[in-house]
């Protein structure tokens, strides 16, 4: 087992060296930065000063030295435009995005279990047939769109939700959040409802597959057999069974939930970190760029590591495979 | 069925069965049509800038331009008649989601059938690098790219396809895998047929079947995921809009209840995008054998 973790480690941090080095170069290899930074009217010398500030001049591979060396003490470098550390940017956006991933995703999950779970026990009846009928828009129709007409309907035609920004906020141990205001949470339902749609989609799926799968199964018989009531049966056995799979899919997509961010907070402009990398990439802030993908690549490296750790554990199969 | 039955025959037979997906097809097949002959049906050529005038920009569905006709749809900020932006759009659109769909087809079957024929070292490192790439959004994976090569179409295709050939791999490898181990493969192994032979002649026309079902949802997804890039401002250039462009362009315009601009091309691209996937599920349905009569 030991043996499996090592190998996994040495694998994770291979491919984030891997991440490094073609974010930084590709990144790096686009546009000149030092346009944007300094005006067209700028003298010679003011040029050649902010060039020699901000590293510009030195080689390539220099630069990407200085870059990992300062990385791996936690320092990602400033940000051209906003002049300030890129952590410390992206840091303060964090919460917001925080925010919005959280409250979509946990009610993507309790409505889109319950929906399922329905659509699975009854899966004849008009109900389930509407529901899924609206879990097939809801992975087919682009997010973008689905957010559009959100504003278009709630915000624009009947005005009852504002269409963007963050409202009001609450400082919480020196963070600002959106959702114990009653102005701030009028902010996030359009942005929660348009990011959690395609969750809810596939919660929905998830669940009433298992649910199909699960009813049918000895153990169903057995406690109906048992004299349990049926509802009894959904809550005590049904719900433990389909959990599994569930809470699986629930921590990948808390990952993809914060890619997929960036669009519905560019729609909203939620003053998040999706809406900073979109903001970032148009004005070619390099720093930014790269510390947003390093950390993305980080988070999905570890969430994958954790999880085979896990699967390792329940399946000993996974690590006498890896051994072998 | 009276007549030849060949396997297509039998196919269509078994598809015409399903009304809606009948009805999907032939909503694909006109938008094709549409796209194919947009600049004999529409009324204006929107990329012409001599032809645009902006007194007849942001006008409301139905108004008459000063070209003299009526702008059914409206008029975008650039003074563009919509109907001929729409219809303009959607071949963009397609062209992009076929030509990503066909060059990712290609280098993703080619590399899951490899990692399935040759095994060892070689299955290990291509199916490793996909399964790593599987894990991350494709949208994420597609903006990334588009931000490092900048924009165009070539560079947006090559983003597109980057983040998605890892479906085909995939399903190439799982089909081949399962193709490899049966004795007919063995058998002409043993011939022996040379492995080039082989693999052409016998892996890969068994593998089809899954294939065409990815193709059809990637298409899809590669319509769907460039138009969000053009929304975000990281597709085509503004140029030559495609459906996502219409739609971002119209956005700003949406608060002040100028609906139209982003409305139709968004209805547009969401009934292809449908229609492709309902035509997926219908042709999946048909190879899965589990649901075989």
């Amino acid at each position: 087992m030991l043996g499996f973790i090592i190998q996994r480690f040495i694998q994770a941090v291979l491919v984030m060296a891997v991440m490094s080095v073609i974010v930084f170069f590709g990144v790096y290899a686009i546009g000149n930065p030092i346009d944007i930074v300094i005006p067209p009217d700028a003298t010679q010398e003011i040029r050649a000063e902010a060039i020699r500030r901000l590293g510009l001049d030195r080689p390539l591979y220099e630069q990407y030295y200085y870059f990992i060396t300062n990385l791996l003490q936690g320092d990602l470098g400033r940000s051209f435009v906003y002049n300030m550390p890129v952590l410390e940017l992206i840091g303060g956006r964090l919460p917001a995005t925080l925010e919005l991933v959280l409250i979509s995703v946990i009610s993507a999950t309790f409505l889109g279990v319950s929906l399922g779970i329905y659509a699975g026990y009854r899966p004849d009846s008009w109900v389930s047939k509407t529901i899924m009928a609206v879990s097939v828009l809801g992975f087919s129709v682009p997010s973008f769109w689905v957010g559009l007409i959100l504003i278009l309907f709630f915000a624009v035609n009947l005005g009852w939700l504002p269409a963007g920004g963050r409202g009001e906020t609450v400082e919480i141990w020196g963070v600002a959040w959106s959702f114990p205001t009653l102005n701030g949470l009028s902010h996030i339902v359009l942005p929660a409802i348009n990011l959690a749609l395609f969750k809810l989609a596939m919660m929905i799926r998830l669940a009433r597959a298992g649910t199909r799968e699960i009813m049918l199964t000895d153990t169903i018989k057995f406690a109906r057999a048992a004299g349990l009531s049926e509802s009894t049966i959904l809550r005590r056995h049904l719900l433990k069974l389909i959990s599994i799979p569930i809470i699986t899919v629930f921590g990948l997509e808390l990952g993809s939930t914060l890619a997929f961010a960036v669009v519905t907070e560019t729609i909203f402009s939620w003053p998040g970190v999706g809406k900073l990398i979109i903001d970032s990439i148009g004005v070619l802030d390099r720093p930014v760029m790269v510390a947003y993908l390093i950390l993305v690549a980080f988070l999905f490296v570890s969430i994958n590591f954790v999880i085979d750790l896990l699967f390792a554990l329940i399946d000993p199969r996974v690590r006498q495979g890896a051994v072998a | 069925m009276i007549g030849k039955s060949t396997p297509l025959t039998r196919f269509w037979a078994e598809y015409r069965e399903n009304k809606i997906a009948v009805l999907a097809l032939v909503v694909v097949v006109l938008m094709i049509l549409l796209a194919l002959f947009a600049a004999l049906i529409s009324p204006q050529n929107p990329y012409d800038l001599a032809n645009l005038s902006l007194i007849d920009a942001r006008r409301p569905p139905g108004f008459v331009g000063s070209g003299g006709y009526t702008h059914v749809l409206g008029t975008d900020p650039q003074g563009r008649d919509l109907l001929s932006a729409i219809f303009y759009g959607l071949r963009i659109s397609i062209q992009i989601g076929l030509a990503a769909g066909f060059v990712s087809l290609t280098i993703g079957t080619t590399l899951g059938i490899l990692a399935a024929y040759l095994g060892g070292r070689i299955e290990s490192l291509i199916m490793r690098l996909v399964d790593l790439q599987l894990s991350f959004p494709a949208i994420l994976l597609a903006l990334v790219i588009v931000a490092l090569l900048g924009q165009g179409k070539t560079q947006l295709i090559g983003a597109l396809v980057a983040a998605q050939y890892a479906y085909f791999a995939r399903t190439a490898y799982g089909a081949a895998k399962a193709e490899r181990g049966k004795d007919y493969i063995e058998a002409a192994l043993a011939i022996p047929l040379s492995g080039r032979l082989v693999v052409m002649r016998h892996l890969l026309p068994n593998c089809t079947p899954p294939l065409i079902v990815v193709a059809t949802v990637q298409i899809a997804n590669s319509i769907s995921l460039e138009a969000t890039l053009s929304f975000l401002g990281l597709g085509l250039p503004v140029t030559e809009p495609s459906l996502g462009m219409l739609i971002s362009n119209g956005f700003p315009y949406m608060m002040s209840g100028r609906y139209w601009i982003s409305v139709y091309p968004g209805v547009a691209l969401i009934i292809l995008i449908v229609a492709i996937n309902i035509v997926g599920d219908q042709v999946r349905d048909q190879f899965n054998p589990r649901l075989r009569r």
